[in-house]
């Protein structure tokens, strides 16, 4: 692999946030003040049990020389036993209190969408190794957008809440859903439906990957989730909607790359809508050029990185399911040329 | 009787030795012997211990730059499922049994397990089923199903080489090799102690190994049932994990775990064994409250047989079943801390020497509470929403089953191996076996809990620049590299100690249960009259007549 | 051997010192029978999860053909008396060698292991009834997969006792296994008891509540 690859739409430099201790949704909040709470008990009982055993063993260390005669042999204590059966019975009864909030307060089902709710409901679909997100409805108005792996949802700024509510499903294996600093995992499973949702007030980039083994690419299977301010929310949602651009140029080389892509197999799994591409195993591609990377999160998306793709996807991301084609440098210039227009 | 053995020039036993080489191999082939085949399995776990070191080794290798290429994702994915299988299956479960062969029944007073050919079954099937697990490479490559091979993954469709089969086929083969082990271990265990041992007085390595039996028998049957319907799924067409034909993805979740969950507590069991028999002896005194700890055993064992989706709580199971295996797994707590305070309490007023068993003994202690301590973590079911398939997890069970089931098997390792040989292992190389192992293993998998933080999931074979992970990844790769030698050094030590190694004598730490009355090494038949024991140490008993256990207990 | 045996502490009394109690031997099943238990034990778990998946899977096909259009009642109910009536045998066989009646333990011992073999043929006509009539086969549907991995497995076990109680009959008429060894007859009956059992459950889940 090259090092352009490396490079990803947000800049080389940029070191990302993913911390679970940085939460920017309800669930997310919840979690980190229960992992504190857990993590002060722990540390509580950590000092206690090492500070015993360093003090027995500074205290109790080769006394009285080797010759000396044994201790005194302590058999047990009932009375002992029973205090320190009952403190960390204790501990365990407050943990499983709050443990008991912290779940029905993160894992609440998704409620049933109604006009004017503010919500969006997306359909999360897991394939090897990339994410669709059908989107279903936003504030109560259905809609019919399809797209992969960056999923752009509504801010809920201005005080409004504007819940995002997944439903997660698998085409293939098992997945999960992870962006840490909106909330927990939750696994994509063939034939088991599964829900969660989030909210956040603070607009931007938000960046996690599946995070249940799922083959040769799960390490790639990156999850790019963009919050934006709700009217730009909405604009990208109304030009989603639309069908693909057409090249207004009969003659420019983006009408030939559009005439190479649908007389080669492209079609059999991509879909790009208004077109008679209608494939499903691969990610739509009715806006590609919406999308700010390739290839699931892996690089920018630009000229030289979907030549690439387009010459060997393989050597972009190595066991990926889309197979080099062996496509005439002229015709992958003007896919390229086609595909670059798709906004 | 040892002392003419140890006199025997060196040059009368090379002589024997290269005559015997021919017979040698012959005999350890065809032996019944418990303490011939417990140190077959002991040798078998080494070879694995070495094998599954350098996959691990070569993960971290690869992990030590973003986007570095130096195995591929196919390598990678293959490197984990193999470690994972590797640790748990070939190296972690064979030790424990080796040494639990070759103890038991030198510690009850026993001339042999119940069925010494049952015995020898188990092993050389246990065997096999670890090279039929390595032949999978004879297909290409080896599974990449991740040691859990979560369905659908391991279907046809997206397992399609041969490589998945002889995962799942190995396994089952050695399961029945471990499952013959259990099987025997019980009848032994019940059926053979010597005159006036009854169960409230067998030694407790031998307590805590009938209870890891009796979980093998109930945590492996599952999982062999499981690979013989995945088996069938890949073989024979049928359905059970084809999710497209109303398969369940989450049945092999629940049966895996079922098995899997346990097995944690089949490994970790004997090393509490283990270092219940080092802690009295190192520090003088008897063990702290013998029933409690023996009681929180088995309860320990009845709960882990009820907390296994504890693994599960990301797949979107009702908030009232994720609450009842927050509760059980909580619970395990209880006898758990019971047991820390009865070790404790044992040092406590004691005369501690700090020879290496009780260094090991010492590292399992103060390294196994932390891993107990995540563990709490990862139980309290929202924040293991968080930390579940994270590097977290990788750093909290390689905490408990270095921390805590290496470290005490090493405890016992040092503590027999003067019995087991005759000869004593070099100290000085005992202190940089522990210490070098004690800090590669805090800098390997310290900075593993920092990485599942940050939002790494395991089972990546490489990550982008900007996620901020390198850091923390290179701290563990050099843990790792820190670690390697101190195994190395073990391993010279074992082999060189033979020769080299000071006698030990039969009794080399004054300690106080069956297997020290015996000479080092014991002879075929163990003891020459059977014992019979009054008290849980018959051997105080001997050495204190004034003041004989037996009057205490 | 520098340390004398813990036995030899017995006879500390002699010199003044306290003297311990006296040992009596444990009234407890001897080693093989904690064996056969705990080999028992593991079958209950590997059956239970056979079991658990039959029942998980249970209408859960999406295509047929069910347990109800094809499994036929009255020929198991046929098999599982002769499994049923077994256990009788086999009990009665060993109380007859516990007596010490030779020639009766051996037709009673013959009787199971007609009754095994009555069974086993009963369920292989029902398979080829289920195989060439309905062409129910184990990648027919999730129902065949997990019926016939659940019946062969509980089969397969059968049969081992089939085999198993030959090898004692023959081993007896050879004069290899003396009748007042009882161990193997009371080993081998246990488990026959075990895998009736198992069938019991079996039959239940598959043709009653499945069906």
């Amino acid at each position: 692999m090259t090092s352009e690859f490396i490079l990803l739409a947000s800049g080389p430099d940029a070191v990302q946030n993913l911390s679970i201790f940085d939460p920017a949704s309800p669930p997310a909040e919840s979690i980190r003040a229960l992992s504190l709470l857990v993590a002060a008990i722990s540390a509580f009982i950590f000092i206690i049990v090492e500070g015993v055993l360093f003090y027995s063993v500074a205290r109790f260390r080769g006394r009285g020389g080797p010759q000396a005669s044994e201790p005194p042999q302590v058999y047990g204590s009932k009375a002992i036993e029973i205090a320190w059966t009952a403190a960390p019975a204790l501990i365990v009864f407050i943990l499983v209190l709050v443990v008991t909030r912290t779940l029905w307060a993160v894992n609440r089902p998704n409620p049933q969408p109604k006009a004017g709710d503010q919500a969006l409901y997306v359909t999360v679909i897991g394939h090897q190794w990339w994410w669709e997100y059908v989107y279903e409805t936003y504030d109560g108005r259905k809609l019919g957008v399809v797209t992969a792996n960056e999923m752009h949802v509504p801010a809920s700024t201005g005080g409004v809440s504007r819940p995002v509510y997944l439903t997660l499903k698998s085409a293939d294996v098992c997945h999960s859903f992870w962006v840490p600093r909106l909330g927990g995992k939750t696994d994509l499973i063939p034939g088991h439906p599964n829900e969660m949702w989030f909210q956040t007030d603070k607009p931007g980039l938000y960046l996690g990957q599946c995070a249940e083994y799922c083959g040769t690419q799960h390490a790639n299977m990156l999850l790019r989730v963009i919050v934006d301010e709700p009217a730009d929310f909405e604009r990208w949602l109304e030009n989603e909607s639309k069908p693909a651009v057409v090249p207004a140029d009969d003659d420019g080389p983006e009408s030939a790359g559009q005439a190479t892509f649908f007389t080669q197999s492209c079609v059999n799994c991509h879909r790009i809508r208004g077109m008679s591409a209608n494939g499903k195993f691969g990610p739509d591609l009715t806006h590609l050029m919406a999308r700010r990377t390739l290839a699931s999160g892996m690089v920018a998306s630009n000229r030289d990185h979907l030549r690439q793709w387009l010459v060997d996807p393989q050597s972009v991301k190595p066991g990926c399911l889309m197979p080099a084609f062996g496509l005439q440098p002229r015709e992958i210039d003007r896919i390229v040329d086609y595909l670059l227009t798709l906004n | 009787m040892a002392s003419i053995e140890l006199d025997t020039p060196e040059v009368g036993q090379a002589a024997a030795r290269s005559s015997a080489a021919p017979s040698l191999l012959y005999d350890l082939v065809t032996t019944v012997d418990h303490k011939k085949i417990g140190l077959m399995y002991i040798a078998m776990a080494l070879v694995f211990l070495v094998i599954g070191g350098c996959e691990a080794l070569l993960m971290r290798w690869q992990l030590l730059f973003p986007r570095y290429d130096f195995i591929g994702p196919d390598a990678f994915n293959q490197l984990f499922t193999m470690h994972g299988t590797t640790m748990v299956f070939f190296m972690g479960m064979p030790t424990l049994i080796g040494i639990g062969n070759f103890m038991v029944p030198l510690a009850i007073g026993a001339r042999d397990m119940a069925f010494p050919r049952l015995n020898a079954f188990g092993f050389w099937v246990s065997l096999l089923g670890g090279l039929l697990v390595y032949f999978s490479y004879a297909t290409g490559g080896a599974p990449a199903i991740g040691w859990f091979a979560y369905a659908p993954l391991t279907e046809r469709t997206f397992a399609r080489s041969a490589a998945t089969d002889f995962w799942a086929l190995g396994l089952t083969v050695s399961g029945t090799g471990t499952l013959a082990g259990a099987v025997n271990f019980i009848a032994t265990i019940l059926g053979m102690r010597a005159p006036g041992m009854t169960l409230r007085k067998v030694p407790f390595f031998a307590w805590t190994m009938l209870w890891t039996s009796v979980l093998i028998l109930f945590a492996i049957p599952p999982l062999t049932a499981a690979l013989v319907m995945l088996l069938f799924d890949r073989n024979l067409g049928a359905h059970f994990f084809d999710t497209q034909n109303g398969g369940s993805a989450l049945l092999w979740q629940h049966m895996f775990w079922f098995f899997g969950h346990p097995e944690v507590y089949i490994l970790i069991l004997p090393a509490f064994g283990m270092v219940s028999e080092v802690i009295p002896v190192f520090s003088r005194k008897v063990l702290f409250g013998y029933e409690f700890m023996a009681a929180a055993t088995a309860a320990i064992a009845f709960i882990s047989l009820g907390v296994w989706a504890h693994h599960m709580f990301a797949v979107g199971m009702s908030r009232t079943a994720d609450l009842f295996f927050v509760v059980s797994s909580l619970l395990v707590s209880i006898p758990t801390g019971i047991k820390f305070f009865n070790w404790l309490a044992t040092m406590y007023g004691g005369r501690i020497s700090f020879a290496s068993p009780m260094l090991f003994a010492f590292g399992f202690l103060s390294m196994f509470l932390i891993g107990g301590l995540t563990g709490i973590m990862l139980a309290a079911a929202p924040f293991d929403f968080q930390l579940t398939d994270s590097y977290f997890v990788i750093g909290h069970f390689h905490w408990v089953l270095i921390g805590g089931t290496l470290f005490g098997t090493f405890a016992g390792l040092y503590y027999w191996y003067p019995k087991v040989t005759g000869r004593m292992l070099s100290e000085r190389l005992g202190r940089w076996h522990f210490w070098l192992l004690y800090v590669g293993f805090f800098l390997t998998f310290g900075p593993m809990h920092v990485s599942g933080f940050l939002g790494m999931p395991r089972r990546i074979y490489t990550y982008d620049v900007d996620r901020g992970w390198d850091f923390w990844n290179q701290l563990t790769t050099v843990g790792a590299l820190l670690q390697a030698p101190s195994y190395a050094i073990f391993i010279y030590n074992v082999v060189v100690s033979l020769w080299k190694g000071r006698p030990a004598g039969n009794d080399p730490w004054d300690a106080w249960t069956l297997e020290w009355t015996t000479t080092s090494p014991p002879p075929s038949y163990n003891f020459e009259q059977i014992p019979v024991v009054h008290s849980r140490r018959p051997l105080w008993d001997i050495k204190h007549p004034d003041d004989p256990d037996w009057k205490y207990e | 051997m520098m340390i004398p045996d813990a036995s030899t502490a017995d006879h500390g009394g002699t010199t003044g010192l306290p003297f311990p109690p006296a040992v009596s031997p444990e009234k407890t099943l001897d080693a093989a029978q904690w064996g056969m238990l705990a080999f028992l034990l593991s079958e209950v778990a590997f059956f239970g999860t056979l079991i658990t998946a039959y029942v998980a899977y249970i209408g859960q096909d999406i295509a047929g053909p069910t347990p109800h259009e094809v499994l036929s009642l009255p020929l198991v109910l046929v098999t599982t008396l002769c499994l049923l009536a077994s256990s009788g045998t086999i009990h009665l066989a060993d109380r007859r060698l516990h007596q010490g009646r030779g020639r009766g333990f051996q037709l009673a011992w013959s009787a199971t292991i007609v009754l095994g073999v009555a069974f086993l043929l009963g369920t292989a006509y029902e398979w080829r009834e289920l195989i060439v009539e309905h062409q129910l086969t184990i990648g027919r549907n999730l129902f065949g997969s997990t019926f016939y991995t659940l019946v062969g497995f509980h089969g397969l076990h059968v049969t081992m006792g089939v085999l198993m109680m030959l090898a004692v009959l023959g081993l007896m008429l050879a004069g290899q296994l003396s009748t007042d060894n009882r161990q193997p007859v009371q080993l081998v009956s246990w488990y026959w008891h075990f895998v009736d059992g198992v069938w019991i459950v079996v039959f239940a889940v598959v043709y009653l509540i499945g069906r």
